[in-house]
């Protein structure tokens, strides 16, 4: 039998959620006009006031905020509340440039972690169950926001944060752990490591909740049947709160976008137009709840598809597809979010040419990424030592921003396709 | 005395030595000592060479990365102990050898071996000094 955390929400009828959110929507881009200086001129620019936006239908009016906003308000620009009001930042992986922080009244924790409590009893979850939380602890809101989710649920909690596999295992094992939370990558080397060591018989998993990073059908079978468990999506950004935003149910055909806290448009990524339910093209999500950081008609950059279709787990609230790709170019790689830009500030910085190669692929199961980099006159030496040292200087420069370990190839001059006089910057060869 | 050493980025791919060798021999270069140093994914070629301006010249025309460095041949016995001696003067010397390798063949009942060092003007003193002689371009048939 199905299970939800909050059910009259979760199952209210159309004309219900609608009401919310016409109601929360007037409410919030008054909130916004009040508070956010910098979203108010945005809206003066293009001539709107919070008395036209009467109800869900005038959304489109309103500006978008893209991640380059973010950038330009950091730290305090888009903030709504006064900061003794705010308990708490996360903010995403990534860079000093590119470095989103995000606040956190005690009631916007409250409703975030209602809805990865949703997340969490849509897979099976109660108060009886062990969530054992692998996603990353501390700025990164994959761990804190299944923690807190998990904690609503009543779910015995264990907080391992990622890393350490003999210690995961051994919890895993024995504390009996019945819910696991963490990037599908993890959870398909966690399932490896578990064959290996001959510990299938002695987990007691039932469920997972697996995301911040993109994974296929086939990885979903993959770990579903190593683990002998159900896999389930969750999706859900920094932006907008964590994980959580929307989740998947029994059906495993999409994740429900929590409508009470977020509206969610699909635009045409080139031209900013609303498009009709079940176009493809880029979702954007106003938040209609948050106090803090309410970003409104945020460009997620993630291309999906949104469906209304009726669902056998009686959930009524809008599905999303598994996000097929991106508007922009970022990577996500080991779940963390790469811009070439980055890569070519490094570069740059280090001495070498612009001119370069990112080759993103999946092996085993883990996500790698490897520059390529034309040598150059000024960086050769004779002294092979003296060539290696640099490299070095390379791959510590490029984790440093990154967060993540980067190999780097030193190839050839010239030797770096380019195809129409442009060169091709990035071949991802994970199939996903 | 010195002699001139050209050093070639080689990227680890099949056929970038080949391609090499065949843009020399096209335009009659001769090598006289080669060497690589290697890691997986890419190496250092080094090669002494009968013209160094011509095939330096060559090479980079073709899109080959370079660079010119200063070594220092020396006359090595070709006994036992010929080598350990030279490098024991060296090493003596508090001098640190980057590099070294062999040139095809000998002369005389002595081999030639190519040393690279920070200061090659220095340790071509200390051999001298030692009675161990260097070997000039021309007695390696350089132009």
């Amino acid at each position: 039998m199905e299970r939800y955390y909050q059910k009259e929400i979760e199952t209210a009828d159309r004309e219900q959620i609608l009401a919310w959110q016409n109601e929360r929507l007037v409410k919030q881009v008054r909130h916004v006009w009040d508070n956010v200086p910098y979203y108010r001129k945005k809206m003066e620019e293009k001539g709107v006031a919070p008395e036209d936006i009467q109800s869900v239908e005038d959304l489109h009016k309103l500006p978008f905020l893209t991640k380059d906003d973010l950038r330009e308000a950091y730290p305090y620009g888009l903030l709504a509340t006064p900061l003794k009001n705010c308990v708490r930042i996360q903010s995403t992986s990534g860079t000093t440039g590119r470095r989103v922080v995000a606040f956190y009244t005690q009631h916007d924790i409250d409703l975030w972690e209602d809805c990865c409590a949703r997340a969490i009893t849509a897979a099976g979850g109660t108060d009886g169950d062990v969530c054992h939380v692998c996603y990353g602890y501390g700025l990164f809101t994959g761990g804190p926001g299944l923690n807190g989710g998990s904690h609503k649920v009543g779910c015995l909690t264990l907080p391992m944060s990622s890393g350490n596999t003999d210690r995961q295992l051994q919890f895993m094992v024995d504390l009996e752990a019945t819910i696991l939370c963490c990037t599908p990558s993890y959870a398909a080397f966690l399932a490896e490591s578990i064959h290996e060591r001959g510990l299938r018989d002695k987990i007691k998993l039932k469920a997972g909740i697996f995301g911040a990073e993109a994974w296929s059908e086939e990885m979903r079978q993959d770990i579903q049947e190593k683990l002998g468990i159900k896999a389930y999506d969750i999706y859900g950004l920094t932006e907008t709160s964590g994980p959580g935003v929307a989740f998947e149910c029994s059906e495993q055909t999409g994740m429900h976008i929590n409508e009470d806290h977020f509206i969610a448009e699909i635009i045409d990524p080139d031209t900013g137009e609303v498009l009709p339910e079940g176009s493809k093209g880029e979702l954007v999500f106003t938040a209609i709840t948050k106090e803090a950081f309410p970003l409104l008609r945020y460009r997620t950059r993630d291309i999906c598809v949104l469906t209304r279709e009726k669902c056998s787990c009686g959930r009524t609230h809008v599905k999303m597809s598994k996000p097929m790709g991106r508007s922009d170019d970022m990577l996500i790689v080991k779940g963390v979010n790469v811009f070439p830009s980055q890569i070519e500030t490094v570069l740059l910085e280090q001495g070498y040419p612009a001119n370069y190669q990112i080759i993103v692929d999946r092996v085993n199961n883990s996500d790698t990424i490897e520059v390529m980099v034309e040598m150059t006159p000024e960086n050769f030496s004779d002294n092979l030592g003296k060539i290696t040292e640099m490299e070095k200087g390379l791959v510590s420069a490029l984790k440093a921003m990154l967060g993540i370990y980067a190999k780097v190839r030193l190839v050839a001059p010239k030797s770096i396709t380019r195809s129409e006089g442009k060169a091709v910057r990035v071949i991802d060869k994970r199939k996903i | 005395m010195t002699i001139p050493q050209i050093s070639v980025f080689l990227e680890n791919k099949a056929g970038q030595l080949a391609d090499i060798t065949h843009i020399l021999s096209e335009n009659e270069v001769n090598m006289r000592a080669l060497n690589i140093a290697e890691t997986a994914d890419y190496g250092v070629l080094r090669l002494i060479v009968d013209d160094a301006s011509k095939a330096s010249a060559i090479l980079l025309e073709h899109g080959f990365i370079l660079t010119m460095t200063p070594v220092v041949g020396v006359a090595v016995p070709d006994t036992p102990g010929g080598l350990s001696k030279v490098l024991g003067v060296i090493s003596e010397a508090r001098m640190d050898v980057e590099y070294m390798y062999s040139v095809f063949g000998q002369k005389d009942g002595q081999a030639c071996m190519i040393f690279r060092v920070a200061d090659t003007d220095g340790l071509a003193a200390v051999l001298d000094k030692a009675g161990i002689g260097t070997i000039g371009g021309e007695d390696l048939g350089l132009h």
